[in-house]
Formats: structure tokens, C-alpha cells, sequence
């Protein structure tokens, strides 16, 4: 039976909406933890976790998020796990996110002066203590415009996982196009109940790059 | 304990070539057709009337702040439906070239906006005429300048064909769904999808820097990068 | 016993000896002064004496502590050698108190309270407590340089070492930050200094050492070598200087 694309079809969209506003959040958690790891191996002193964390970088950021995706869901059930699609879908987004994060950190982490280093070795501080109270906190005035900035991105590669059955926004959106086959108005709706969320993270971003540009230059 | 069996998948070789070498086609497309959108958007933005950079705006933002699947399906399903017949393949080439267009826009203004007043001024007394002081002295340097943006952008637009699948194009990701239905060995052929994808963003970005190198030219600019932690207990 | 002890040190980047076998003793209290021209390895010399760069051989003592790069030792030796750099090198994040407190709160795990009075005790010492809460965006570079001052002497150092902590600094401010440390010198603190200050080195530092190549070239007690300098090089690098 078609049914028209009216008021209940558009409060299902927006319901559908939360669950891609979880997915993007326990994305971004997930990497962010990964992502810190991944920045911090990044500009080790180690050699081999310099490495590894440059490889993990290079093969995440050359692998579609679908595939990532596939990866992780067929990976784990072949390994024994029957993860629920949900908690996969996470997980793929989680290690995306943090080939991408990792790497906007590292280039944060290696934007602070070389002399912030010695100042705070010459004070006897440990390489965590440099990291905790003279690193970081100088990186993320760098690094978060390029964080808020990815996580639009993040947002809208959500879409990406109702292929393996997570009712988010867009996979609500074909169902609604199903009983309805009216696709411009309900992808058109989709498109805006997106464009909602991600256009004011995109305005964020850019003012706080604008405020960045001009602690910079003043 | 599992195994790892890639016999299965790799007698689908043929299959996944194909799947391939539409991958490349349709990257190649998107790059050429949204390179030029984008140029010409970035400058239409620049230099156009102000209800053309309006326009110009309004498309960027909606484009950069909208998933891509729910733009190929605004083609794919959105087109038939008002009288306009488009296969898969074409109505992936159209999303993919609008959201190209609109991150190239992005970047090409950037570089269009980094090109100073003095140099135009410096062209124009040069009795150069418009259109060679916007090829040589605005829209040259401003190209060579965003490079390496727009090299990470294709490079991104490649990986994003994969969502093409998603309307039953049988590129590289389209034609694994196919074969893991068909041998069952899900996981071994999502590995061997991700290296193919893997090594062709490899090669794409060298090819790429390397064109641009041919391009544009300029000795001594390289930048030399700061080393930082590089140096092992560099940073005592 | 001499608190600061150099034999022989050899330092290279890559190819190129910057230290060529320098051997330098200084006693508790003592006001060193390293002179030389650009380039002859003051800074180098400095920076090995804290262990921020590693030397190819040789050996140092400074501090009560034998050079070695263990990181536990070094950040011991660290606690007892300060260092103020010419570019200031303040934490752009933190207040002047905070920049102050730092150290002594996550390295000494001084309580709060007692950091921030000491922090308050440093700034005093260098005239700058009404400058506590500001950070350093908002200080003159004299006010900056005073705060990294403050910010080593709250570790409580035994030696301190500053490597040209005025060259980056306009002539109108370079007074208040050489009054900083002629007072620092007067209370008895041992002192290496490189400078381009000739007056200041003549009339506060004990000992002159003259750098020339990688070399210790001359040295001895400033007053004689300013007043009798027995190398040509010292010489002629004098009076390059005082023109
Ligand atoms: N990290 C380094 N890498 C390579 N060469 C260096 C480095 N630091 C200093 N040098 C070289 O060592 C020499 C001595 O430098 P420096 O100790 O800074 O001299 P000074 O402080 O007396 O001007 C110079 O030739 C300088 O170029
Ligand atoms: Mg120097």
C-alpha cells in the first residue's frame, strides 16, 4: 500500500536521527581514544611505534569506510563474535575515526615549538607530565577547529552503515521512500534533517578557525 | 580458531578486475568533470555578480554538509521520479561530480583568495590582458598552491565511489558484495577489496604529486618540515 | 669541590665538532661568563651542561650529579640545574604564577598552596608579582624573561645557566632583566652565562671564559682578562665588540 509522505513519516526521520547522532558520538569516543593512542605512537620516540602508527594511518585513510566497515563485521563473526550491527557499525566508524583524528593530533602535537619541549624538559618534567600540562593543552587550541570540522564528516559517513540494517537516518529514509515512492521530497528531507546537524558544526568550525588565525597573527 | 582462505576469492580475479577498472573510470570522470565544477564555481564565487557567489554558497554548504549516499539517491531515485532517466553508473557520476565540485570550490577559492592584489596590479602593468592575468598570474600559482589539498580531496572522492555500490554499480565494492554472496568467504574478500582500494590511493597520490610537480614547477619551494620527535631522544 | 666539573667534552652534529675537548671548573658561587664569537659553541656548551643535547665524549659533574641520559638521572640533575633560554620559552597556556608553579607542583608534588606562595616568593624576586595572574601574551619581553627566571629559580636550583637571555630583547629592557640576575648573583647563586653584555660580564661575572672554535681559548678572573687579554683573539674580539 502507498502511503503519502506526510507528518508521521517526517517525525520517524527525525527518530531516526538519535540513532545516527549515537553512532556518531560512540564514533567519535571510540576514536578519539584510538585516535589520541594513534597521535601519541605517531611522535613517539620509538621507532617502531612511529611506524606502525604511520602505517595504521596510511591504510585507514586509503580504505573506504565501507569496506572498513565489511572488515569489521565480517572479520569479527568470522573470528567468533556475532556482534550486534550496531555495536560493529561503531567500532568500523571508531577505527575510522581515528585514522583521521590520529592524524589531525599529530600534526597538532608536532605544530607546538620544539622549545615548549625543552623549557619543560630543562624543568625536570617527565615526557608524560610535557605531554599532560604543556603538549596537549597547547595542541587542542590547534587541533580542535580540524576536529570539529572532521566530525561533520564522521556524521555523514553514518549514512554508510544502514547497509548492514541500522535504522539511522538515511536507512529510515529508504524505508520511508519504500512505502511512499516519493523520493524527492523524503531524500530531500533527509538531506536537511543532516544538513541541520552537520551546518552548524561546519559554521564552529570555521569561526573557531577564524579565532585561531587570529590569536596566530596578533 | 578460524582460517583464512583466499583461494575462493581469488578465483574471482576477473570479476574484481572489472569491478576495478569501473572504480577507475569513475574516479577518473569525477575528478575531470568535478575539477572543472569546482573551478568554475570557485570562480563564478570570485568574480561573478553577488546572486551568482550567492548561489555558488548555497551550493557548497549544502553539498559539503549532506552525505554523498543521500545525494546519489536524490539522483538515482529523485530523477526518474520527475521524468528523467539515469542509469546507476550515470547518476553516480553525477553525485560524485557535484560533491567533488563543491570541495574543489572550497579549495580553489582558498587558493584564489592567497594570490594578492599586487600581482594582478603587477600583471595588468605588464600589459598582460585579462584573460592571461587570470591564467598566469591568478588561477596558475592559486592551483599550485592547493595541490596537495586537492590531491587528498580525489583521493577522497576514489574511496567515496565505493558508495556507488549502494545503487548496484558494480565497481570494486559492488563486485565484492557480489562475490562474498557467492563464495561465502566474506571476510577474505573484504581483504583483499581493502588492498586493492589501498594500493590504487597509494599510487593515486604519488601519480598525482608527481603531476603536480610536472605542473607546476618552481625550484627551491619545496618546504622543508620541521622535525619534531623524529630524531629518537631528540626530545629529552 | 668544584660544583660544576668539565673534562674534555666533545660534541658533534653529524660531521661537524661544535666542542672540541672542553674542560671548565667552577666553584659554588661563582659568576661565569662565556664570551665568543657566534657560532664558537656557547649555547652548544650550555645545553650540555642540562642534558638537552647528548655529548660525543667527555664527561660532566654539575649540580652534584654526573651526567648520564638515563631519563630518571637526567630529570634529577634537572631539578638542580636551571636553564633560561633567549627566546624566553614561556607556556603561552599558563599565567606567570602558573608558569611558575608548574614544576614545583607536578615534579616536587608541592601542594597548591605552597606553589602558588613560592610562585608569589619568585615573582617578588623579580619584580613581577603584580604580573601573577597575566599571561604571557600580555608581558613586555623584559616582564617574559623575568617570569622564565622566576620560573627556573623555583626549582630551586644550585646552578643556573642563561644563554643570552637578552639578545632577543629592545635596549630599553635589557636593564631590567640584567638587574634580575645581579641580584641572583649577589645572593651567592653559581652562574654560567653567555652574553654579549661586555659591561655587565666585566663588572658581575667572577671568572671569563673566552670561547674560540669548539675551545676554551682563555679564561680567568674577569677582572684580569678584561683588563690584560692575553690571546689576539680575545683582543680583537673585544674590541669588536665595545664599538
Ligand atoms: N642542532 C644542531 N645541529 C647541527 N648543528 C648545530 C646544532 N646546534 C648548533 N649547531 C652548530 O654548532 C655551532 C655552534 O653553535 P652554538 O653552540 O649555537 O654557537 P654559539 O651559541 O656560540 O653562537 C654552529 O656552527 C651551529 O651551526
Ligand atoms: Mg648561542
Amino acid at each position: 500500500m502507498i502511503r503519502p509522505f506526510g507528518s508521521d513519516e517526517i517525525l520517524f526521520l527525525f527518530e531516526a536521527a538519535r540513532w545516527t547522532s549515537v553512532l556518531s558520538l560512540a564514533a567519535l569516543a571510540l576514536g578519539g581514544l584510538f585516535g589520541l593512542a594513534v597521535a601519541l605512537a605517531r611522535v613517539s620516540v620509538s621507532n617502531v611505534l612511529r611506524t606502525a602508527a604511520s602505517g595504521y594511518i596510511t591504510v585507514v585513510q586509503g580504505i573506504p569506510v565501507l569496506i572498513l566497515l565489511f572488515l569489521a563485521y565480517y572479520g569479527l563473526s568470522t573470528m567468533g563474535f556475532d556482534l550486534p550491527p550496531l555495536i560493529a557499525a561503531s567500532l568500523s566508524l571508531g577505527i575510522y575515526a581515528s585514522g583521521y583524528l590520529g592524524d589531525i593530533w599529530r600534526g597538532a602535537i608536532e605544530s607546538v615549538a620544539l622549545q615548549q619541549w625543552e623549557a619543560s624538559a630543562s624543568l625536570a618534567l617527565t615526557r608524560g607530565q610535557q605531554y599532560r600540562y604543556v603538549i596537549i593543552p597547547q595542541s587542542v587550541r590547534i587541533a580542535l577547529p580540524p576536529t570539529v570540522g572532521f566530525l561533520v564528516q564522521l556524521i555523514k559517513n553514518t549514512s554508510i552503515v544502514s547497509i548492514v540494517g541500522v535504522v539511522e537516518l538515511t536507512r529510515a529514509g529508504q524505508l520511508v521512500n519504500n512505502a511512499t515512492f516519493e523520493p524527492f521530497p523524503v531524500f530531500l528531507s533527509v538531506a536537511a534533517i543532516y544538513f541541520i546537524i552537520c551546518y552548524p558544526l561546519s559554521l564552529i568550525a570555521r569561526r573557531l578557525e577564524a579565532q585561531f588565525n587570529a590569536y596566530r597573527a596578533g | 580458531m578460524f582460517q583464512l582462505q583466499f583461494a575462493p576469492a581469488l578465483a574471482e580475479t576477473p570479476a574484481l578486475l572489472r569491478g576495478f577498472w569501473l572504480t577507475i573510470e569513475l574516479t577518473v570522470a569525477a575528478i575531470l568533470l568535478g575539477g572543472a565544477l569546482g573551478l568554475a564555481a570557485a570562480m563564478a564565487r570570485n568574480m561573478g555578480p553577488r546572486f551568482v557567489r550567492w548561489l555558488v554558497s548555497a551550493y557548497v554548504e549544502l553539498i559539503r554538509n549532506t552525505p554523498f549516499l543521500v545525494q546519489l539517491y536524490i539522483v538515482f531515485f529523485g530523477l526518474p521520479s520527475v521524468g528523467v532517466r539515469v542509469s546507476a553508473i550515470q547518476a553516480s557520476i553525477i553525485a560524485m561530480t557535484i560533491n567533488l565540485g563543491a570541495y574543489a570550490a572550497e579549495i580553489f577559492r582558498a587558493g584564489i583568495e592567497s594570490i594578492h592584489r599586487s600581482q594582478i596590479e603587477a600583471g595588468a602593468s605588464l600589459a598582460l590582458t585579462r584573460p592571461q592575468i587570470l591564467v598566469h598570474v591568478i588561477l596558475a600559482p592559486a592551483v599550485s598552491k592547493v595541490w596537495p589539498s586537492l590531491v587528498s580531496q580525489f583521493i577522497l572522492i576514489m574511496l567515496t565511489s565505493s558508495v556507488c555500490s549502494f545503487v548496484s554499480v558494480e565497481e570494486l565494492s559492488g563486485a565484492a558484495a557480489t562475490i562474498q554472496s557467492a563464495t561465502f568467504r566474506s571476510f577474505e574478500v573484504y581483504i583483499i577489496v581493502g588492498a586493492v582500494y589501498l594500493g590504487f590511493a597509494i599510487l593515486l597520490k604519488s601519480a598525482l604529486a608527481s603531476v603536480g610537480e610536472r605542473l607546476f614547477r618552481r625550484p627551491g619551494t619545496a618546504p622543508r618540515k620541521a622535525k619534531l620527535a623524529a630524531e629518537p631522544g631528540g626530545l629529552r | 669541590m668544584p660544583i660544576v666539573l668539565v673534562e674534555d667534552l666533545r660534541k658533534s652534529f653529524g660531521s661537524l665538532e661544535v666542542l672540541k675537548g672542553i674542560s671548565l671548573s667552577v666553584e659554588r658561587g661563582q659568576v661565569v661568563a662565556l664570551l665568543g664569537r657566534s657560532g664558537s659553541g656557547k649555547s652548544t656548551l650550555l645545553r650540555c651542561l642540562n642534558g638537552l643535547e647528548t655529548i660525543s665524549s667527555g664527561r660532566i659533574e654539575i649540580g652534584g650529579h654526573v651526567m648520564s641520559y638515563a631519563p630518571a638521572a637526567l630529570r634529577a640533575l634537572r631539578k638542580d640545574v636551571g636553564i633560561v633560554f633567549q627566546s624566553f620559552n614561556l607556556f603561552p597556556h599558563l599565567s606567570a604564577a602558573e608558569n611558575v608553579m608548574l614544576a614545583p607542583r607536578v615534579v616536587k608534588k608541592t601542594p597548591k598552596r605552597e606553589a602558588r606562595e613560592l610562585a608569589m616568593e619568585m615573582l617578588g624576586k623579580v619584580g613581577l608579582i603584580d604580573k601573577a595572574d597575566v599571561y604571557p601574551d600580555q608581558l613586555s619581553g623584559g616582564q617574559q624573561q623575568r617570569v622564565a627566571i622566576a620560573r627556573s629559580l623555583a626549582m630551586q636550583p644550585r646552578v643556573m645557566l642563561f644563554d643570552e637571555v637578552t639578545s632577543a630583547l629592545d635596549p630599553e629592557l635589557t636593564g631590567e632583566v640584567l638587574n634580575v640576575m645581579e641580584r641572583l648573583a649577589a645572593e651567592g647563586m653559581t652562574m654560567l652565562l653567555v652574553t654579549h653584555e661586555m659591561e655587565f660580564a666585566r663588572r658581575v661575572a667572577t671568572t671569563t671564559v673566552f670561547m674560540y672554535k669548539g675551545l676554551v681559548h682563555e679564561t680567568g678572573s674577569s677582572k684580569e682578562l678584561f683588563g690584560r687579554p692575553s690571546t689576539s683573539e680575545f683582543r680583537q674580539f673585544l674590541g669588536v665588540t665595545s664599538d
